[in-house]
């Protein structure tokens, strides 16, 4: 069994902002942390290994300073990273990012289940899991929040829906992203810290990955932002005062129309 | 392979135009007169430089041009139907709404595309919120939602029909089946938007949406692909007005049976039960957060929901505690929503919470720390201990409300 966990290095979304002066992004100094959903996918993949045994290998595409994304998914007990990284992919959008990490796993070759968060807190897109499915014709599992059973070639699982819980059945490989609700990630050990300094992380570039350059980067990216700007700030809040039942009564008041609108 | 933008430096100046000009802080200059680089792991090769440099020293790889007339074969505003047990989802009327408004713009028809199975009587029910045509494909193998039959059958009347625009709600379902339609495709595709628009020169579909957790708006464009695909946030758009006397055209539509098969396999679906309402539905959400102390407490927050119609949510703090259950978080990690009203119940408001719901038209904040970061985002804050006020709410509104 060969689990691919794909994670992402992402900002801290508490810190990024607009500077009001120059209406650019502001990312100095934020600090960088792997997606927390992506902890989940690693989480998960280290409970197979534990259950079936197997080898996981963590993939991530960025620039360099992704590796340190690696290495934390490393102490955590990860056998092998991949850092997927050139200056061809940048301005990738979901479409080439999906390409350029299927073509990675097309690489590895030989992955049995792979792994991803629902989606990247920093664009919150949730489409490059079921992009890189399609990519490799793969079925997929997406909002995975409990693994029901699991063998060599079938895997069982709950999706989260919007009205309910539905239980899939899928031939392996697959693809599956996962949810909060799956399990709760483990810190690394000291052993596992000690481990993941002396792991070689491998790096692939463009070339490494036999692309079709009209998949890469800008040419592979149908979309493209053409502006940024703050939201538009909500309108000045009210505070209301006085004594509880005060305060119930003018809140009523304010409410009362919007409730019966709402409700109909 | 070479770079994708490079600055010549024969022709730069070294002004810093470009440095200002740069909306994603990609460009830097090591002094004053020193020529500037390029961070391309910033760039999002948006052009904003090129344009702001008036010494021709910025190139950008040119993305082939588009093929005209190609682009121009694709008519049309498509609005994906989602049914669940054959009942239309209210994301859908909302979807015509938004779409109607596109197509006027652009002169086109408006349709919708519904699969399922016996789905007449929704078909008819999508034309009388406004749809010129609806494309069915009435299979028993499409009753339900199934990622790849529903991507592959998608993909192949997209390539029948050739619509220009094709808007999905931003549904679980819808999030989970429009990536595997887009890529074949070759598609853009833009998720969760909050904002669209026509641009009135180039006719392209402007898709705005918010980006790190909601405090960044982007404006996104897809120039040279068809159809131009989007999810739609739920709640943002306005339904469209039901009119039974609009008239429009079912169309069955027969797909290779090749397309309906699927490697995955429903075991069971079990309906959630545990809430009156499902959250992304909700018009009205009353939440709880750490401050309701104990799950015990919850009960008085579904006392008030439930005389308001409202569904029950809950902050991260609340739900890792266990005191209600993960299908019930909003925010980062959770569910993203955006009712007419949300009341935050001992929601201290972490960035983390608001990005779920800070697009809510009316935001209640009862808190008993004045400080809390909730305040600033509340239209409406009373500091005060929510198990005092909640009672009192709940029979001040079972009273005004007469119930």
């Amino acid at each position: 069994m060969h689990y691919v966990v794909c994670i992402k290095q992402v900002p801290e979304t508490t810190d990024v902002r607009i500077n009001p002066e120059t209406k650019t992004l502001m990312r100095e100094g934020v600090a960088a942390i792997v997606n927390p959903f992506d902890m989940y996918a690693i989480e998960e993949a280290l409970r197979m290994k534990e259950r079936q045994g197997g080898k996981i290998t963590v993939l991530t595409m960025g620039p360099p300073q992704a590796e340190s994304a690696l290495r934390e998914a490393l102490s955590m007990g990860c056998d092998e990273a991949i850092l997927v990284s050139d200056r061809a992919f940048a301005g990738s959008d979901t479409w080439a990012t999906s390409y350029t990490l299927a073509q990675a796993i097309r690489k590895i070759g030989d992955a049995t289940v792979i792994l991803c968060g629902k989606q990247a807190s920093d664009g919150d897109t949730a489409q490059v899991g079921p992009g890189i499915a399609m990519h490799l014709d793969l079925p997929q599992i997406t909002y995975v929040r409990k693994i029901e059973s699991m063998d060599e070639r079938h895997i069982v699982a709950q999706r989260l829906m919007d009205d309910g819980i539905e239980t899939v059945e899928s031939p392996l490989p697959a693809l599956l992203t996962v949810i909060k609700e799956l399990n709760e990630p483990r810190l690394p050990s000291l052993k596992g810290k000690l481990n993941a300094r002396k792991v070689q992380i491998v790096t692939w570039s463009a070339t490494d990955l036999n692309p079709d350059p009209k998949c890469l980067g800008l040419d592979g990216s149908p979309t493209k932002v053409v502006r940024i700007f703050s939201p538009a700030p909500r309108g000045g809040g009210q505070m209301l005062q006085g004594e509880p039942d005060e305060l119930v009564t003018q809140l009523v008041e304010k409410l009362k129309d919007v409730v019966l609108a709402a409700r109909s | 392979m070479s770079d994708p933008i490079q600055i010549i430096n024969d022709k730069c100046v070294s002004c810093g135009a470009c440095v200002r000009a740069c909306p994603f802080d990609a460009i830097s200059q090591a002094e004053r007169k020193a020529i500037p680089v390029i961070d391309l792991t910033k760039c999002t090769l948006c052009g904003a430089c090129v344009q702001a440099c008036k010494f021709d020293a910025i190139l950008m790889q040119a993305k082939p041009a588009a093929d005209a007339g190609a682009i121009a074969a694709y008519k049309d505003v498509w609005v994906f139907a989602e049914q669940h047990e054959g009942r239309v989802q209210s994301i859908t009327y909302e979807l015509l709404g938004e779409g109607r408004k596109l197509a006027t713009e652009l002169g086109c028809r408006l349709c919708a595309v519904l699969l399922g199975h016996d789905v007449k009587a929704a078909a008819s029910g999508l034309i009388a919120r406004g749809a010129d045509v609806v494309y069915a494909v009435d299979r028993p193998e499409l009753a339900f939602f199934q990622d790849e039959p529903y991507a592959a059958v998608l993909v192949e009347l997209v390539r029948r029909h050739k619509p220009a625009i094709f808007l999905c709600g931003a549904s679980t379902m819808g999030r989970s089946l429009v990536s595997r339609v887009a890529v074949p495709l070759r598609a853009g595709l833009t998720a969760d938007c909050t904002g669209l628009a026509i641009d009135p020169e180039s006719k392209n579909l402007l898709q705005t949406r918010p980006a790190f957790g909601g405090n960044i708006m982007a404006t996104i464009v897809a120039p040279n692909a068809r159809p131009q695909m989007a999810t739609v946030r739920h709640k943002v758009m306005k339904e469209a007005p039901l009119d039974p006397a609009h008239q429009g055209e079912v169309r069955i539509e027969e797909v290779p049976v090749e397309l309906l098969a699927s490697r995955t396999r429903r075991v069971k679906f079990e309906l959630e039960v545990e809430t009156t309402l499902n959250l992304s539905e909700a018009n009205i959400i009353v939440a709880g957060g750490r401050g309701m102390q104990k799950p015990e407490n919850f009960a008085m927050l579904r006392e008030l929901a439930e005389a308001i119609g409202a569904g029950v949510g809950a902050s991260r703090a609340a739900v890792d505690a266990n005191w209600i259950p993960y299908s019930h978080q909003v925010g980062q990690t959770g569910k993203t929503v955006c009712p007419k009203i949300y009341i935050a119940c001992g929601i201290s408001g972490q960035i983390q919470h608001l990005a779920g719901m800070s697009s809510a038209d009316i935001i209640v904040a009862i808190n008993k720390d004045p400080e809390a970061p909730i305040f600033k985002v509340a239209t409406y804050g009373i500091v005060g201990d929510s198990m005092t006020i909640l009672p009192k709410l709940t029979a001040a509104f079972r009273a005004a409300l007469g119930k």
